[in-house]
């Protein structure tokens, strides 16, 4: 005989999981005693909506499917602003949560939640098991659901009762089957062959690539394809990683807090091909003005993308790895014509200006822009929400590494737990968190799970002592009436860091700062770097 | 403009919900709304009729189809599909009234199914148009309470939307 319990533990087992990012209750317990006894490691977090970002960041670092773990009512209440945020950002997450005993369901008992009910819009797929039998069918399903198609997070809540019952074995399923689920994944030839005949005769085509195109793992062989037709690129802030900051054709990220010369390349366009972009309103304030100009190929692997935000001429639903295939055969050996690369290699001059430097402050998008340099080629850099995350995105050189944040939800907070699920995923990179000093306090709490698992996550705090990204909207929209976005009773950070043990530095000049992160990137245990900052730089 | 969605779900717990939630979601409202099994007792088909532009029912589409337990959607094509609806009505029924509201029930094909003293009960299963017609005829007598089925819907002729 054997328990649910003991099922949801071999399922994980079977679908090769290793690590996961939990924190237990009561209705959860029958599943934490038997991980106990498993080879799988639980992260215990210190609040459950970090355990959803940790899975988040493990997933996008590792590929495969990052998995939470929570208990009824609070904590799973607690996941669901981890979830949601996967969710927008189509991130391939199993989250697990105690339920109270079947019979006992919809009667507003102590911690009963009606979690499935409560993350509908949040979630690709939800289930409550109701019978033991029915768990290793449902964790087949869930993990197929979560990694294939449009990836997404998939929430399975489980009664206690139903981790307790036993049933006679354990059979693992090895073919799932849903009849109201098969992504297409290839591309449709027609189409390829018209979006490649569009690309040839345009004069000034543009490639717009959002997160779909890491997500499905496709990085080598799009490099392949830009570099060899000479079509310039720009990103989503999802996208940021596909080109390396510094390749002659990449102009950086679009929209209203992107590159001017993103934004230029986008409007100047005759051809655009959107890969894997759902191009929401930041990235493109009036979709309608776009496809005047433009003509539309977008390929996605969700055909509810298509024409949703942006009129489309050429629709293409696929995986882009397919669709990548299909295109760099289809399209041979042509080059976009000489006039618009030689465009395009004037605009990138443009690309990384010198911002101005104020006396006993650090300059963080200049300390940003040289961040790289001092890491290995492949490190990680998480940033949080806020004008950090803009001033990141805007000025990292990314080369072959990964750069992290929220794209879809802008969740506060998301950066220190994305870097804990990051750094077990790839344990022998580096990875850096930037993050604004109210964005640091919404997961501070995270400290203890980096230092009790001593992980060698650097954290650079950029204290302006302000909400600065709410505070700049209201200089300019609000009258400069600065209405509860200034950060009073703030702790000293080098204390904090001291009480969690980990090493820590202060910094006011970019000289201090290299001095500082030179040190603090050879060391193999965490750190924090508290960089203070001119207050009033603006995002852009 | 109004459409008419068949939709063929797996039969099972919250999957009406979810597509509800998609419509009130999004801010779309549902004119009608029916559920029953399909002769696969593992198969239930919900008709939803609903008003929206082209864009709108398109993206309804899409997103009714990214519902993992939905099987198939089908816009039901105008003209090309029978449709009906049950609606129950209690018209109030002074005797002196009754012949004419027998009457008026007779030109229509609809069905006195009850009878009291002061009111009848009139049966009727036809398109909502028609449905609409003979509350309107029946209006003026008073009526006293209605009770109708949301709109089902089937393909004429060989096409039919199975799986
Ligand atoms: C959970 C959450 N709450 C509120 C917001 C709204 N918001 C966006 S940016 C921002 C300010 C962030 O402040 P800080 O982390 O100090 O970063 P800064 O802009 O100062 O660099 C706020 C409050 C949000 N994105 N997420
Ligand atoms: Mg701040």
């Amino acid at each position: 005989m054997i328990s649910g319990a003991e099922i949801m533990v071999k399922c994980l087992e079977a679908e090769g999981i290793k690590v996961i990012f939990g924190y237990p209750g009561a209705t959860i317990c029958p599943f934490y005693d038997k991980i106990y006894d498993s080879d799988i490691k639980h992260i215990l977090v210190r609040q459950e909506q970090n355990a959803a970002h940790a899975a988040s960041g493990y997933a996008r670092c590792s590929g495969k499917p990052g998995v939470c773990v929570a208990t009824s009512g609070p904590g799973a209440t607690n996941l669901i602003t981890g979830i949601a945020t996967a969710y927008t950002d189509s991130i391939p997450m199993v989250a697990i949560t105690g339920q109270v005993k079947s019979d006992l369901l919809g009667r507003d008992v102590f911690q009963e939640a009606d979690i499935t009910g409560a993350c509908e819009p949040f979630v690709k797929h939800s289930y409550i098991v109701n019978k033991t039998e029915d768990l290793p069918r449902v964790f087949r399903e869930a993990f197929h659901i979560a990694s294939t198609g449009r990836k997404g997070p998939v929430l399975i809540d489980i009664p206690m009762d139903i981790q307790e019952n036993e049933i006679e074995e354990f059979v693992y399923p090895e073919k799932v089957n849903i009849p109201g689920y098969k992504p297409t994944t290839k591309g449709h030839a027609i189409q390829i062959k018209r979006a490649v005949e569009a690309i040839k005769n345009s004069k000034r085509p543009l490639i717009v690539s959002g997160g779909g195109v890491l997500l499905s793992g496709v990085k080598p062989k799009f490099q392949k394809f830009a570099d060899n037709t000479k079509i310039p690129v720009i990103s989503t802030m999802m996208g940021i990683g596909v080109m390396p900051s510094d390749h002659e054709m990449y102009l950086g990220m679009l929209g209203t807090h992107g590159k001017r010369v993103a934004n230029r390349a986008l409007y100047e366009a005759d051809l655009v091909i959107v890969c894997g972009a759902r191009l929401g309103d930041r990235a493109v304030a009036a979709p309608h003005q776009m496809s005047e100009n433009n003509t539309v190929i977008h390929i996605d692997i969700d055909p509810a993308e298509i024409g949703k935000n942006v009129k489309t001429e050429i629709p293409i639903v696929g995986d882009m790895k397919n669709v990548m295939n299909m295109l760099i055969e289809e399209i041979g050996d042509y080059q976009v014509p000489k006039l618009w690369q030689d465009t395009v290699k004037t605009w990138k001059k443009e690309l990384f200006r010198i911002p101005p430097v104020f006396d006993g402050f650090v300059e963080l998008r200049t300390l940003v822009s040289h961040l790289s340099a001092m890491l290995r080629s492949k490190a990680i850099l998480v940033a949080d929400v806020g004008q950090n995350q803009i001033w990141c995105a805007n000025n990292f050189r990314i080369r072959e590494g990964r750069f992290l944040t929220t794209g879809g939800m802008g969740t506060m907070g998301y950066s220190i737990p994305a870097a804990v699920g990051a750094k077990f995923a790839r344990p022998t990179r580096d990875v850096v968190v930037v993050c604004g000093d109210g964005s640091f306090q919404m997961s501070m709490n995270e400290l203890a799970t980096i230092s009790g698992n001593n992980l060698a996550i650097k954290i650079i705090i950029m204290r302006n002592h302000r909400l600065g990204m709410v505070r700049e909207l209201q200089d300019n929209n609000y009258n400069k009436r600065h209405s509860a976005t200034v950060l009073q009773g703030d702790p000293d950070f080098l204390k904090i860091a001291e009480a969690y043990g980990i090493d820590h530095a202060e910094a006011n000049s970019n000289e201090e700062a290299e001095e500082i992160i030179k040190k603090m990137v050879k060391s193999d245990k965490p750190f924090i770097l508290v960089c203070n900052v001119y207050p009033d730089t603006p995002s852009i | 403009m109004q459409y008419t969605l068949s939709i063929l779900v797996e039969n099972q717990a919250g999957v009406l919900s979810k597509i509800s939630g998609l419509f009130s979601r999004r801010g779309f409202n549902i004119d009608s709304l029916a559920v029953g099994v399909t002769a696969d007792p593992g198969i239930s088909r919900i008709t939803i009729v609903a008003n929206g532009d082209e864009y709108v029912v398109e993206q309804l589409e899409k997103q009714l189809n990214k519902v993992i337990p939905v099987i198939k959607v089908k816009r039901l094509t105008e003209g090309e599909f029978i449709s009906r609806e049950l609606i129950l009505i209690k018209v109030h029924c002074a005797a002196s009234k009754r012949s004419e509201i027998i009457k008026t029930a007779e030109l229509m094909q609809a069905k006195i199914v009850d009878a009291a003293p002061s009111c009848v009960t009139v049966e009727y299963c036809e398109t909502s148009s028609r449905v609409k017609t003979l509350i309107d005829m029946l209006k003026p007598y008073g009526i006293r309470e209605i009770v109708r089925t949301g709109t089902i819907a089937i393909d004429r002729g060989n096409s039919a939307v199975s799986v």
